[in-house]
């Protein structure tokens, strides 16, 4: 193969990864609170599909971008206030943002079946764009990916060099110590699922505005649930997000490229890869408890009623 | 801003048990209410067409049953897992694997009939779903893998595989390349109950009878103790002397077996073959009803019921109203966010807490 | 309103409380308490387990909201909404449960209760700096998680003295260390009395109060008893103020087995059990060896955190051991043998933790008797063979039987376990055990946090079994409960056990010794 045909399929991984890169960026920092939200699914379909209306009807990608991000922070909200204020089940209704989310979604996007998508251009980067190989991988790209990059340092440098990181860390681990030195557990925890939201939200922007720039309904076809493998599998260190995220893009791309070449394998079992794929990654990562364990925010999922 | 504050009981409040189903459905309505004005509809006319207009004819009385049973079905199974701390939330994947395995006898042997042949199919159905349970429960036993992921995932799989079956190696050889199995032959018919007013199949009496069981399980054995001491609190089940990695095996598969007889049920009763799509989401919608039935396999009949009426009156309103059918997955969605924050009533006072020193708090009892 | 203290002669106090008062639902836990705090003294807060001293801690440390009442500070009313108005004040505040967060440093630990202006890479010097001038040494780098309760104990005053804090509240600060290094607590605080600083102890050990403070105020239901200088009163009747009634003195009814124990039953045999670590932050065990004889209590000693719950876990059958020999029980091979089948060869047992391990919060007593009693009592309880039906009458006829026994006090006929107190709690939980008449008894902190008419009681039931021929294990934390009740007693300390000891002739010093990790080899002139 020659390098471009190499770029070519590094780019489209890429591409591919960026939006579970977003996601599970979002949810590592809503765990790292010790809140266990099952709604990224939801919330990406709802950001996809706001963020393809609101470009539709301005005319403007960067309009889609923007009220993906804020729909998806506002959708998470029903999630925040009954889980943090009225302490239900996480895992129940987590569930059913992700339900309700599908639901609104493909209510919302009866009207853009069909419609042609606005596609949010990728931004080369004079000069840096030329160098050999890695230049359109790098410097070549969409939007959303530099956006994406700086995420995942952003959270990095958050979760480990600063105040409001280590407040973070503190509340996941035990929100009853945490309460007892005067930090505002529900506070944080508002903060970090809101901050889920919008990031799983600009995740669905990237899949209806940059991937597929068009409507599908259930177009987030399990993303979000992927990326909420990949902060199991990154054992919540932001690093291994960016690593899991790259590789899962590689198993969708290398799936794709099979079924074109006509491999005589049937199109549905390449499809299932991904899948099967989640399911080896989170057995071959539980099956190393000590690692897994140590990493675990310790009140994660566990409701917190303050006394009063 | 409002602050929301809550007071634990001492006691679970025996009258919330009993009415906070009531009170989710109520604002359920309350909220489609306000739904059906944003879409510029009377309020009042979507929820009759929704809640009312389907029960006013006799056959559309026939259908509503034919959607209750699988949601009914799945729900009494999921029951089981969610009251053991067993998060299955694959059952549509352990539906669509029922509704394959069942299938083997009428689409791969069509010469096979006779009395035996139904009876066999259900059974393999069980099967079915079962075994693809399994899978999740032995990953879970054995590797601690989250079974939430693991069973969604195999979602997927499990409807990639049927679009596999019915456009590859089981398409009808006669049906014009339509991704879709021959149609099942008579003996291979779940019957309908009362043919002359209408559909219904004895689907239904299978859900009744599963809740039945399943519920003098829970109440009346040790076995159902066992699953809600283990959902409580695993430790204090293992200092029982009961183990939670046989428990994750045994709801795992109950339910499995349950999604999958419903999933037999639906294609033999209901759709007559094997297409691409034999599921709008029953294994998903039946967490709700789960739920909504507050978990007990009695209550899960009646919530079946309503989730079933939800379905038929977004076709309903499809036509009348002319909005989206897709109306009613909001719905459901809605109404398990209410059941689920109603829930709480049931644990803790709710105050309403203005910041405000001279606003006296209100409390709600 | 000016500040009343003016009224007084002598020096105005730092902190004056009064007639706070805090409500939960229908219990009154702080009722019109009153109470004040000179500058450099050591004052006492003396009060048995669920006198009403945590929660009025709260209060001052503004975790919780009083109902009514003031408080004053250097003379002015202040409130105290959070506890971060309170360190603004100047209170700082050592917890009872310390509020350590594991996965973090020690310096991160420190950092979070610093102002948000203290830059993070300056913590660990910092902390270094003031470990030194106290004698309390820690490294900033470990992990909490990995520290003993000692080091833990460190990092909280550090983090608390980090503050400057004019006021220091203790929290039941001894409840976890050796007698040793309590003594080093006390020279600490009596530095820091020293400096100029206030001190509340929380206490209800009333040597520590004597030893160590200037002026106590003692509560009772919520409600203070008396204000006293403990110097000039006697431990018992502090205790009398206490308690309120006299707690009934624990009568050994039995002999201590005599040195012709060959003759006597061994009803639990431990043989070279070994258990590695079962989680990141647990104890393995090592080579543990015993052997308990009917009608003996058998005291373990240790500090908590040292393999006690590990060691419990591993007798009662929630981990198995690999040979079947390594555990007997009456004699028989036990080691494969999961809960029930150990309570089937007589054993009965009650962990430490009570809700969501001995007991299930949310479901009612009938069940919570069925937890331990479903399979060695299974034919009183199951009906209908294989299908296993609940006998609900039977579950409550022996309800009924346990809470006559052991005086249960509970609203209403079978209410959930969770709406019991502590005490209330643990009598069920050992009662139901009691009701068995089993011929071993393995219990893990019996009567931690349970106030002193339930302890006694609690204790004098396990020691009357032993003088009916059963045999007891009672692993605990409190010395004086041991040395009260026991007739052997061993020191378990990371996850090795030392030689049993005779309780009758054994000194806390040299228990305290043993649970602080010294050499057994040393002082094995007390090996009994």
């Amino acid at each position: 193969m020659s390098p471009d045909v190499i770029q070519a399929i590094l780019l489209t991984v890429v591409t591919a990864a960026t939006p579970l890169l977003i996601a599970a960026m979002g949810e590592l920092v809503v765990e790292r609170s010790g809140v266990l939200n099952l709604g990224v699914e939801g919330m990406m379909i709802i950001g996809a599909v706001t963020g393809f209306g609101a470009a539709q009807i301005t005319g403007s990608p960067w309009a889609g971008v923007l009220a993906a991000i804020v729909c998806g922070a506002l959708f998470s909200l029903p999630f925040a206030v009954l889980t943090l204020s009225l302490a239900t089940n996480q895992v129940a209704t987590g569930l059913s943002l992700t339900l309700l989310g599908l639901g609104v979604a493909g209510m919302i996007g009866e009207q853009f079946v069909g419609l042609p998508g606005v596609r949010l251009e990728a931004i080369a980067i004079p000069g840096l764009v030329d160098i050999p190989l890695i230049g359109r991988l790098l410097f070549g790209q969409d939007p959303i990916f530099y956006l994406s990059i700086l995420l995942a340092v952003g959270v990095w440098w958050f979760i480990f060099r600063t105040r409001a990181g280590l407040t973070l860390r503190a509340v996941g681990d035990s929100h009853g110590s945490a309460h007892a030195l005067g930090i505002n557990v529900l506070r944080v925890r508002y903060l970090a699922v809101m901050f889920g939201g919008a990031c799983a939200g600009l995740a669905g922007a990237h899949l209806s505005l940059v991937y597929i720039p068009q409507w599908v309904e259930n177009m987030t076809a399990g993303r979000g649930w992927i990326a909420l493998a990949l902060v199991v599998f990154a054992s919540w260190l932001p690093l291994r997000v960016v690593i899991g995220a790259y590789l899962f893009g590689a198993v969708t791309i290398a799936q794709f490229h099979a079924q074109a070449q006509g491999v005589a394998i049937p199109s549905q079992f390449l499809s299932a890869l991904p899948y099967l794929a989640t399911i080896v990654v989170l057995v071959l990562i539980s099956s190393n408890r000590r690692m897994t364990m140590r990493n675990t925010p310790a009140s994660l999922g566990k409701p917190f009623v303050p006394d009063r | 801003m409002t602050r929301i504050e809550l007071v634990r009981r001492p006691q679970h409040s025996a009258l919330f048990s009993v009415l906070s189903p009531f009170i989710a459905v109520l604002i359920t309505a309350l909220i489609g209410g306000i739904m059906f004005a944003m879409l510029g509809k009377s309020p009042i006319g979507g929820l009759y067409a929704y809640f009312i207009e389907p029960l006013t004819e006799i056959w559309s009385i026939h259908e509503l049953i034919i959607k209750a049973t699988p949601l009914i079905l799945i729900a009494v199974g999921l029951s089981v897992c969610f009251l053991s701390n067993n998060w299955n939330i694959g059952a549509e994947g352990q539906f669509i694997m029922g509704a394959i395995a069942g299938s083997v006898m009428p689409v791969l042997y069509p010469g096979i009939t006779g009395p035996m042949v139904l009876p066999l199919m259900l059974v393999m159905g069980m099967a079915g779903g079962a075994a693809w349970a399994t899978i999740p429960a032995f990953l879970k036993a054995r590797f601690g893998t989250n079974e939430i992921l693991s069973s969604l995932m195999l979602v997927y799989v499990a409807e990639l595989f049927l679009d596999w079956l019915v456009r590859g190696p089981w398409r009808n050889p006669e049906g014009f390349n339509f991704p879709e199995t021959r149609s099942f032959h008579a003996d291979a018919i779940l019957p309908e109950m009362l043919s002359a007013s209408g559909r219904a199949h004895y689907g239904f009496v299978f859900a009744i009878l599963a809740a039945l069981i399943v519920w003098f399980m829970l109440s009346r054995t040790l076995k159902g103790y066992e699953i809600r001491v283990l959902g409580e609190s695993p430790r204090a089940g293992r200092f029982a002397g009961f183990s939670a990695k046989r428990m994750v095996f045994f709801a795992f598969i109950v339910s499995g077996a349950l999604a999958g007889l419903a999933g037999i049920i639906e294609v033999s009763g209901a759709i007559g073959q094997l297409r691409p799509a034999i599921s709008p989401g029953y294994g998903f919608t039946a967490i709700i009803v789960a739920f909504l039935g507050r978990l007990n396999p009695l209550g899960i009949v009646a919530a079946g019921l309503i989730l079933a009426l939800s379905y038929l009156g977004g076709e309903a309103a499809q036509i009348s109203l002319g909005v989206s059918d897709k109306v009613a997955n909001v719905f459901q969605g809605v109404l398990l966010f209410s059941v689920l924050a109603c829930d709480t009533l049931i644990r803790y006072r709710v105050r309403f807490v203005s910041p405000q020193p001279a606003a006296a708090p209100e409390a709600v009892r | 309103m000016t500040a009343s203290a003016s009224e007084k002669p002598g020096p105005a106090p730092l902190l004056a409380v009064e007639g706070i008062t805090k409500r939960f639902g229908d219990l009154v836990a702080n009722d019109a308490v009153d109470f004040d705090i000179l500058t450099g003294e050591i004052h006492a807060l003396l009060g048995e387990n669920g006198a009403g001293k945590s929660t009025l801690v709260k209060m001052l440390f503004g975790s919780l909201k009083p109902d009514a009442g003031r408080i004053v500070w250097n003379g002015e009313r202040v409130s105290i909404p959070n506890p971060s108005a309170a360190r603004h004040l100047g209170i700082g505040m050592v917890f009872q449960h310390f509020s350590l967060f594991d996965s973090l440093t020690v310096a991160e630990n420190i950092a979070l209760s610093l102002e948000d202006d203290v830059p993070l890479s300056t913590v660990a010097d910092e902390a270094r700096r003031l470990g030194e001038v106290y004698g309390l040494t820690l490294n900033p780098e470990a992990l909490a998680g990995d520290l003993s309760v000692g080091e833990r104990q460190r990092v909280e005053i550090i983090r608390c003295l980090l503050q400057e804090p004019s006021l220091i509240i203790l929290d039941e600060p001894t409840s976890v260390l050796t007698p040793q290094e309590a003594e080093r607590l006390f020279e600490t605080l009596d530095k820091l009395k020293a400096e100029g600083k206030s001190i509340l102890y929380i206490s209800h050990k009333l040597d520590e109060v004597k030893r160590l403070c200037d002026r106590a105020t003692v509560l009772r239901h919520g409600k203070v008893v008396a204000h006293c200088d403990p110097r000039a009163e006697t431990a018992k009747s502090l205790a009398a103020m206490m308690v309120g009634e006299e707690v009934q003195a624990v009568r050994r009814t039995h002999d201590a087995p005599t040195e012709d124990k060959a003759d006597r039953d061994i009803v639990l045999g431990v043989h070279n059990l070994d258990q590695p670590p079962l989680g990141p932050f647990s104890t393995p065990l090592r080579a543990i060896h015993m052997n308990v004889f009917a009608g003996e209590v058998f005291g373990i000693a240790g500090v908590a955190g040292n393999g006690q719950s590990e060691l419990f876990e591993a007798l009662s059958g929630e981990q198995l051991q690999d040979n079947p020999n390594v555990v007997t029980i009456g004699g028989a091979p036990a080691g494969r043998l999961g809960p029930n089948g150990r309570r089937r060869l007589g054993a009965a047992f009650a962990p430490e933790e009570r809700f969501g391990h001995a007991a299930v919060a949310t479901m009612p007593l009938t069940e919570n008797i069925l937890l331990s009693r479903h399979a060695s009592d299974a034919s009183a309880y199951q009906s209908g063979g294989r299908l296993g039906m609940l006998r609900r009458s039977a579950l409550g006829r022996t309800l009924s039987r346990v809470v006559e026994a052991m005086d249960v006090r509970k609203s209403g006929e079978n209410p959930d376990a969770g709406t019991l107190s502590g005490g209330n709690l643990q009598k069920l939980i050992l009662g139901r055990e009691f009701d068995r008449r089993p011929r071993l008894f393995i219990v893990n902190q019996p009567t931690w946090g349970v106030d002193a008419g339930a302890a006694a009681r609690i204790r004098q039931a396990l020691m009357d079994a032993a003088t009916a021929g059963a045999g007891a294990l009672v692993i605990s934390q409190d010395l004086d409960e041991l040395l009260e009740m026991c007739d052997r007693v061993a020191v378990i300390h990371d996850g090795e056990m030392s030689e049993p000891l005779d309780a009758r002739t054994v000194t806390r010093e040299q228990l305290g010794l043993l649970m602080g990790g010294a050499e057994p080899e040393k002082h094995h002139g007390v090996a009994a």
